[in-house]
């Protein structure tokens, strides 16, 4: 089990790597897909299995397909040098990694409640009914969020025909 | 459970880093974008790790997660639309060229 883990987290960790670095945007938006199905796997390690194929459905059938379509969109991105750095890299470089120095100090010093309880068996449904029953102001506050967004984007990105 | 929690955090905490670099550093938007998607899904690892380590019993955790998984959603659909729409009248999503509001 740990040498799984080890091994989903390293190809995770190498696709995220690889999606800041790639110089080319288009190998950048494959390396994103690439860990978005690293983070699913990390899901179903931790048996989350309707999120892992959440997970997959919504990240990269859907938002890494919208990023892939506005790379094509815009011709200049798809050039070599489409994915270089602005020239604050190296302090963007310094304060990521001494964050993440932070962190790993803070997350291996402070002891968690961890319980060793089992998954209830009938997860997903539980899900489901919390979705429609405790949670469902912020349910529906999301769905509205969602057609706003869509309607949004749309009324953004349309065209418009000269109109003055 | 023979994997410690803390493993799970430090890989959501080294992707949560890897985002927050690609956001700071990169010139093009859409791939600025890309960093904060890795940074959501960081987010997400974590929401995941405390549920199953902490609170299995109810499913909080996973719940929102699904809600950050909808909020990342609309986040992309808006944020790429800005930049199809800045690409058509400015010929370029690079950010540090998109200054019109810089006094």
């Amino acid at each position: 089990m740990p040498m799984i883990f080890l091994f989903l987290a390293l190809l995770t960790v190498v696709m995220a790597i690889g999606t800041v670095t790639a110089r080319n945007l288009f190998h950048a938006a494959l390396f994103l897909v690439g860990a978005f199905f690293g983070v699913a796997t990390i899901y179903v390690l931790l048996e989350a299995e309707f999120l892992a194929v959440s997970q997959i459905i919504i990240y990269i059938g859907a938002i890494a397909t919208l990023i892939v379509f506005a790379i094509m969109l815009s011709r200049s991105m798809m050039g070599r040098e489409a994915g270089g750095y602005n020239r604050f890299w190296v302090a963007a470089a310094v304060g990521a990694a001494a964050l993440l120095a932070l962190l790993a100090w803070v997350l291996t010093t402070v002891p968690f409640p961890v319980v060793d309880q089992p998954v209830p068996a009938d997860a997903i449904s539980q899900i489901g009914a919390g979705l429609v029953g405790p949670y469902v102001i912020p349910f529906e506050v999301a769905s509205v969020l969602l057609v706003v967004a869509l309607i949004g984007a749309v009324m953004i990105a349309r065209e418009r025909h000269r109109q003055r | 459970m023979t994997i410690p929690l803390s493993w799970y955090l430090l890989l959501a905490a080294t992707l949560f880093c890897i985002g927050f670099f690609g956001v700071l550093s990169r010139r093009n938007a859409v791939a600025a974008l890309m960093g904060v998607e890795l940074m959501l899904n960081a987010v997400n690892i974590n929401l995941v790790g405390f549920w199953r380590y902490v609170r299995p019993a109810d499913l909080t955790g996973q719940i929102f997660a699904i809600f950050v998984l909808a909020v990342a959603a609309a986040e992309a659909a808006v944020g790429l639309a800005l930049m199809i729409a800045i690409y058509r009248t400015r010929r370029t999503i690079n950010v540090d060229e998109i200054d019109l509001l810089k006094g």
